[in-house]
């Protein structure tokens, strides 16, 4: 019958409409930014520099190996190495990076450095309303603005966050073992020792 | 500012038939074919108001509905789908001499007719209406005396609609 | 007391002219009058944009604009503000006078049609003898209007979308004057004064309007669907519609002009949903008999508003039709529906009153609509779809 189609989509819109106001999970809308939507935890949206303990920077885990500059596809991170060093995460003396700038606006959040990273410093952040009124120096990062606490990284990723803990512990265990067998008293490394010491050292 | 009524409707009736003359003769020289077409829908308009002036409600408005509306937009769909669209139709200019001859010609049947309408009996006395004509007594008389007449232009009309579809419908099977 | 609510624009009007030396006060009651229909309906106007975005938002389970001011209602003014200060570029090629004054006339027309409207009680601004006449008249010059505009983007793609719309109005016009033709009939007048005049009154307590009869209701509905493809809207705004897709016939207009287009369409509209209220509804005149206390101007508007919460309610509801489906439409089922309403309303005025009448008339028009949809539907196959592979 013509016209049938039609009365019944009517009557559904119409439900629609009336049913909007009355149960408020037709709506879906989220109403920005006075609400926001729960984000997922493997958000990601652009880096940052992971710091261990209160000050950033003697905390600061970048060894300025420069694997994550070499590796940025649009080549947004620039590193200047120091010429001092400073004991790193797991208490090795390493240099450290004296200028870390990235370039947020070039930056397409691949998350490749994040990966390429040996040494657990820089990770992906979830902040995305980084709306700025400068074009050029507004969205180029320096190593300040980047680094911000290994708590933060705890909260925003937190599974990515135990293991990286997890990784670290163990490399800095491994680290003060070798420590520990290289500050043992050196007079007592007989021949018999040594292959000991030896085995230990690359177990 | 004209007080009475006849001087207003004088001052009235030179502002239209100005613009009715200028509409008319701007689609006749204008170069650009579109361009033309809008100034003969100035001069239709023109006409309507008139019409309108002088009281024939049902014939000046039955002139914008059929003349711009309708024969307008004709005229416009002709142009349109006779020519590659995207080019500008254009008209070609004339020459002088033509000017000066069809001019002679033209003031000559003008100044013949002005010189027998206004010496005949229609220029020499004023015609007083009666009543205001109205709608319903245009309506009654087309129906009463004047039946005969609707329907033969309706089937005139019918059988010209006809005639163009026909043909139409022949080209397009001729060209398939 | 409800008399003086009633007239009270009227009253106002008359007052302020009596203040005015005798030559100019006709011209000065018109003036007054012009203004304030311009005032009105376009105010109306920058109501109605707001309406349509909450109003389609709710329909489609989300908030319409909700920031600008409460509840988003002063989001025409940033609307103005944005079509006003944005710049106005003109095409290279295009024809210049041409592209300005498509616009113009078509404003100039669409406000020109409220000349005949009565909004209410001796409140209409020209009681043309031949008030419906002149709407329709007006009505046909806003296609040419939006040919003007097409044709003077010198866009391939406007120029097509612009005959299509010209199409579409010139076939739905066809329909919507024999309709309009059926009321004029059973009014015996042509003016908008006196149609409403005769739906005045009342049976017991519901009105005599044209709607509440067979053929007024079939007529007021084939008008609605006419009216609709007269202001291309949804469903029959594909020269619109285009422009989401390739360009359509305003597509080269920016800033003002745009908003021009828009006001044009949008007072279109009002009118003919006005002349619909004026031919169906009753015009001014209140529903029930108890509720005249109301006065005249505020149940027009009334109606009014309910047409405009029907076209959105419609626009929401109904996808698009295609060119060749539209004018189909047009000129196989609107045409001859409306002629045989003209039949019927003539059976109508002829048969006496009582319980016959509505049957014969009722089946006249119930009948040929079942028989011609169905027959028309012939090749249609309108069952679920039932797909090989994809199940």
């Amino acid at each position: 019958m013509l016209g049938e189609g039609i009365a019944k989509g009517l009557v559904e819109t119409a439900r629609n409409f009336f049913g909007s106001y009355v149960s408020k999970d037709r709506l879906t809308t989220v109403q920005f930014p006075e609400e926001r939507l729960p984000s997922i935890e493997a958000t990601r949206d652009f880096p940052f520099l992971v710091y261990d303990g209160d000050d950033w920077q003697p905390g600061m885990r970048c060894v300025a190996c420069q694997i994550c500059e070499k590796e940025c596809p649009p080549k947004c991170i620039y590193i200047e190495k120091s010429k001092d060093k400073k004991p790193d995460a797991v208490g090795k003396p390493q240099f450290y990076p004296a200028v870390f700038n990235i370039d947020v606006s070039v930056c397409m959040s691949c998350q490749i450095c994040v990966e390429v990273c040996p040494f657990e410093a820089i990770k992906m952040d979830t902040e995305f309303e980084l709306s700025t009124d400068n074009r050029f120096s507004g969205l180029l990062w320096d190593k300040e603005r980047l680094s911000k606490p290994n708590s933060y990284y705890r909260e925003i990723h937190p599974t990515d966050a135990a293991m990286s803990d997890s990784l670290l512990a163990e490399e800095k265990a491994k680290v003060e073992a070798k420590a520990k067998a290289a500050s043992e008293p050196k007079g007592s490394a007989t021949i018999s020792n040594q292959p000991q010491a030896a085995a230990s050292s690359t177990s | 500012m004209p007080k009475d009524l006849s001087e207003r409707i004088i001052l009235l009736f030179t502002i239209f038939a100005i613009l009715t003359v200028t509409g008319a003769v701007a689609a006749m020289s204008l170069r650009n074919l579109v361009h033309s077409v809008l100034a003969l829908t100035v001069a239709f308009s023109g006409l309507a108001a008139v019409y309108l002036l002088l009281g024939a409600q049902f014939v000046g408005l039955a002139q914008i509905l059929v003349y711009v509306g309708a024969v307008a937009i004709l005229v416009v769909f002709a142009i349109l789908l006779t020519r590659d669209s995207g080019t500008v139709p254009l008209i070609s200019g004339g020459s002088w001499r033509l000017l000066r001859g069809s001019g002679i010609v033209v003031f000559a049947v003008f100044g013949v007719l002005a010189w027998a309408i206004c010496h005949s009996s229609v220029g020499r006395h004023t015609v007083h209406l009666s009543h205001d004509t109205s709608i319903y007594e245009i309506g009654n008389v087309m129906m009463q005396r004047f039946a005969l007449p609707l329907e033969i232009v309706g089937a005139l009309l019918t059988v010209a609609l006809i005639g163009a579809v026909t043909i139409a419908m022949q080209e397009k099977e001729g060209r398939r | 007391m409800g008399e003086a609510a009633d007239q009270f624009f009227v009253n106002l009007l008359h007052r302020l002219v009596d203040h005015a030396p005798a030559g100019v006060a006709p011209i000065l009651s018109s003036l007054l009058s012009v203004v304030a229909i311009l005032a009105v309906f376009a105010s109306l106007f920058a109501v109605t944009t707001i309406l349509e975005r909450k109003g389609l938002g709710r329909i489609q389970n989300r908030y319409g604009p909700n920031r600008v001011g409460p509840f988003g209602f002063l989001q025409p003014v940033a609307d103005g503000i944005k079509s006003l200060t944005k710049e106005d570029i003109v095409p290279h090629s295009a024809d210049r006078v041409v592209h300005y004054l498509a616009p113009l006339v078509l404003v100039f027309a669409a406000f020109s049609l409220y000349a005949v409207l009565p909004i209410g009680r001796n409140m209409v601004l020209a009681d043309l003898d031949a008030g419906v006449l002149f709407f329709f008249a007006v009505s046909s010059v806003m296609g040419l209007t939006i040919f003007m505009a097409g044709w003077s983007s010198r866009n391939k793609y406007s120029l097509l979308g612009a005959m299509r719309a010209i199409a579409q109005m010139i076939s739905y016009e066809v329909p919507l004057i024999l309709v309009s033709v059926t009321v004029i009939m059973a009014a015996g007048s042509l003016s908008t004064v006196s149609i409403v005049e005769k739906q005045a009154g009342y049976i017991g307590v519901l009105p005599r309007w044209y709607v509440f009869t067979p053929w007024g209701f079939a007529g007021f509905v084939l008008f609605m669907i006419a009216a609709t493809a007269e202001s291309n809207r949804s469903p029959f705004d594909l020269p619109e519609g285009e422009s989401e897709i390739v360009a359509g016939y305003y597509t080269e207009y920016s800033g003002f002009k745009f908003a021009l287009f828009f006001l044009g369409e949008y007072l279109g509209l009002f009118a003919i949903s006005g002349l619909g209220i004026t031919l169906f509804l009753g015009g001014w005149a209140a529903p029930l008999s108890f509720l005249t206390w109301i006065p005249s101007y505020l149940w027009f508007f009334a109606k009014l508003l309910a047409m405009i919460a029907l076209f959105i309610w419609v626009r929401g509801t109904l996808p698009r039709l295609r060119m060749d489906q539209l004018m189909n439409f047009a000129w196989k089922f609107m045409l001859p529906m409306a002629l045989i309403d003209l039949v019927t309303a003539g059976v109508w005025h002829f048969l006496p009153q009582g319980a016959l009448r509505w049957f014969v008339c009722g089946a006249l028009v119930v009948v040929p609509y079942v028989l011609l949809s169905r027959w028309l539907m012939q090749g249609w196959k309108l069952e679920k779809r039932v797909y090989r592979f994809a199940e």
